[in-house]
C-alpha cells in the first residue's frame, strides 16, 4: 500500500496513469477497443462430501459467439479448481499465474495446497489492479481443513458461501439455487442441481449457451466432467455425411521444390 | 432493443450498503451489523459477515467498498499478529484502532471504507473507536456507521444510556439494526452481533424472521395465494 506522491514520479509499484487517461478519453466520447468478454454462467455448491463447480461453454465477442465449446473451469491445483467469468484473457492469465505459484509452494512445503492460499493470492493480485483485471471467479476445493467455496470479484473482494453463482447468467442460476439448494445434498443431487442452474443460464441469458461442464471435487479425488450435458446438439446433419473418400479430389499436377542448403558463417551478430 | 435495463454490472465495485453499530456497556462492548452486500441493484451476498476478527479480543465492523475494507482488515490482522508475538501479550484495542487509522489515513486517496473497531483489554476495558472515510479516529461510548446509520442518529440520542447492562446493550443494538433494515434499502438480511468483555467473545445471530416488525411491515407468508385467500373481500359489490 504505497503512499501516492502527487508531484514526484513513483519509484516502483503500479502506475495507473494510462487508466486515468483512458477514463478521460471515454468521458470525451472516444470508443476504446473491446476485449473478448465471456458472457457467462458459472456456479458452485458445497455438497455432502465436497464441492461441485459448473460452467457453460459459450465465449462471446460482443454479439458474436466466438467459441461454442470453450473451457471455463480452470485448474488451480489437483484439489482446487476455479470457474472464470469476465474478460477471457484475464481469467485465463490470473488462474494460470496463481496455479503456478501454488505448484511452487507445494514443491517448497511438500504439502497439499489450501483453498485459502489460492484465495489470498487471487484477491491480492486483483486488488492491486484496482478492478482493471476483470476476472470474476468461483473458487472451490477440498483441503486438509475440509470443503471450501468462495467468490472473488474483480476489485478483490471475496465472499465465503455454501452456494455461489457468477457472470451474466448469475441471476438466472441463483434463482434455481435459492429455490432448491439445501444442506447435505448427495453427489447425484448436487450434480443435478448444478446442471439445472447452468441450464437456467444457458436458456435465459443471451451471454451464456452451449454445453454444461462440471467438476466434482471430493477428499482425495477430482472428476472433471467435460461436456457433462449437451442441451444444444446440432439440429442439421447432412445425409451424405462429411467424410470424403480418398481420391475424391483429382490431383492435376505435382511440383516439388527442393530446399537449398545455405552455409552461414558463425559471426558475432549479437554484438554491435 | 432491450425492453428493460438490468442494473447488474459485475465489474462495478462491490459495496456494502450497510448498517454497523458499536456500543459500550459496563464491562465490555457490543458490535452489530446487518448482512447485505450489493452490486448496484443486485444482492451479491445476503448472509455476509461484516464483523471481522482482528485479534482474540478485538473485532472490526466494516462498511463501504468490500474489497477495500477486506484488504485493510487483512493487513491490520497481519500486523497485530506480528505485534502480539513480539510483545508476548495481547494487543490493546487502542493499538488495533490506531493501525486501522494509519492505513485509512495514509491511503485515503485509494480507499472507500469506514470502520468501527471494538474490543476489550485489561488496561482500559471495553472501547469503541470509529475510523470514518478520511482516516480520522474517534473514541466514543457508542457509534454508528454505514448507509443505514442516517436513520439511527435520533434513535441513539434518545435510547442510549450510560452504564447499560450487557443484555440491555445487545437489545439496543439488535433493535437499532432492525430499524435501519426496515428503512434502508441497502441494508438487510440477518443481524450479527459480537459481544466482547473480560470473559471473552460471544457471537450471536438473529434471523430475518425473528426481527420485530415496524411500521407498515407485514407478517411473512408462504405464498401470495395465502394472502389472497385468507380474507376474500366482496368483489365490486354494489
Amino acid at each position: 500500500m504505497a503512499k501516492v506522491m502527487a508531484d514526484a514520479p513513483q519509484k516502483g509499484g503500479f502506475s495507473f496513469d494510462l487508466c486515468r487517461r483512458n477514463e478521460m478519453l471515454v468521458k470525451k466520447g472516444i470508443q476504446l477497443p473491446g476485449f473478448r468478454k465471456t458472457g457467462t454462467t458459472i456456479v458452485g455448491l458445497i455438497f455432502l462430501d465436497g464441492v461441485i463447480l459448473g460452467a457453460d461453454t459459450r465465449a462471446t465477442e460482443g454479439p458474436i459467439v466466438a467459441d461454442k465449446n470453450c473451457e471455463k473451469i480452470h485448474y488451480m491445483a489437483p484439489n482446487i479448481y476455479c470457474c472464470g467469468a469476465g474478460t477471457a484473457a484475464d481469467t485465463e492469465a490470473v488462474t494460470d499465474m496463481v496455479s503456478s505459484q501454488l505448484q511452487l509452494h507445494r514443491y517448497s512445503t511438500g504439502r497439499e495446497s489450501r483453498v485459502v492460499t489460492a484465495l489470498t493470492l487471487l484477491k491480492s493480485h486483483l486488488f492491486s489492479y484496482q478492478g482493471y483485471v476483470s476476472a470474476a471467479l468461483v473458487l472451490g476445493g477440498v483441503d486438509v481443513t475440509g470443503p471450501h467455496l468462495h467468490t472473488v470479484y474483480p476489485h478483490g473482494s471475496t465472499d465465503t458461501l455454501p452456494f455461489a453463482t457468477m457472470g451474466s447468467g448469475s441471476l438466472a442460476a441463483m434463482a434455481v439455487f435459492e429455490s432448491k439448494y439445501k444442506e447435505g445434498l448427495t453427489r447425484e443431487e448436487g450434480i443435478q442441481l448444478v446442471c439445472e442452474a447452468i441450464c437456467s443460464g444457458i436458456f435465459n441469458d443471451l451471454g451464456s449457451g452451449s454445453n454444461v461442464d462440471v467438476c466434482v471435487i471430493t477428499k482425495g479425488k477430482t472428476e472433471y466432467l467435460r461436456n457433462h450435458q449437451l442441451p444444444n446438439p446440432r439440429t442439421y446433419i447432412s445425409k451424405r455425411g462429411y467424410s470424403f473418400a480418398k481420391g475424391h479430389t483429382e490431383v492435376l499436377s505435382t511440383k516439388i521444390i527442393p530446399l537449398k542448403v545455405v552455409e552461414v558463417a558463425e559471426a558475432d551478430a549479437m554484438e554491435e | 432493443m432491450s425492453t428493460f435495463s438490468m442494473d447488474h454490472d459485475p465489474s462495478a465495485p462491490h459495496s456494502m450498503g450497510t448498517t454497523i453499530i458499536g456500543v459500550t456497556y459496563n464491562g465490555g462492548v457490543v458490535l452489530g451489523a446487518d448482512s447485505r452486500t450489493s452490486t448496484g441493484m443486485y444482492v451479491a451476498n445476503r448472509a455476509s459477515d461484516k464483523i471481522t476478527q482482528l485479534t482474540d479480543n478485538v473485532y472490526v465492523c466494516r462498511s463501504g467498498s468490500a474489497a477495500d475494507s477486506q484488504i485493510v482488515s487483512d493487513y491490520v490482522r497481519y500486523f497485530l499478529n506480528q505485534h502480539t508475538i513480539q510483545l508476548g501479550q495481547p494487543a490493546t484495542v487502542k493499538v488495533a484502532a490506531n493501525l486501522v487509522r494509519l492505513l485509512s489515513y495514509q491511503n485515503k486517496n485509494m480507499l472507500q471504507t469506514g470502520l468501527i473497531v471494538g474490543g476489550w483489554d485489561k488496561y482500559e476495558g471495553g472501547q469503541i473507536y470509529s475510523v470514518p472515510l478520511g482516516g480520522t479516529i474517534l473514541r466514543q461510548p457508542f457509534t454508528i456507521g454505514g448507509s443505514g446509520s442516517s436513520y439511527l442518529y435520533g434513535f441513539f440520542d434518545q435510547a442510549w444510556k450510560e452504564g447499560m447492562s450487557k443484555d440491555e446493550a445487545e437489545k439496543l443494538v439488535v433493535k437499532a439494526v432492525s430499524l435501519a433494515i426496515a428503512r434502508d434499502g441497502a441494508s438487510g438480511g440477518v443481524i450479527r452481533t459480537v459481544i466482547i468483555n473480560a470473559e471473552g467473545v460471544t457471537r450471536n445471530f438473529y434471523s430475518g424472521e425473528s426481527l420485530p416488525l415496524w411500521h407498515e411491515e407485514i407478517e411473512p407468508r408462504n405464498s401470495l395465494l395465502d394472502i389472497l385467500s385468507s380474507s376474500s373481500p366482496e368483489p365490486m359489490s354494489m
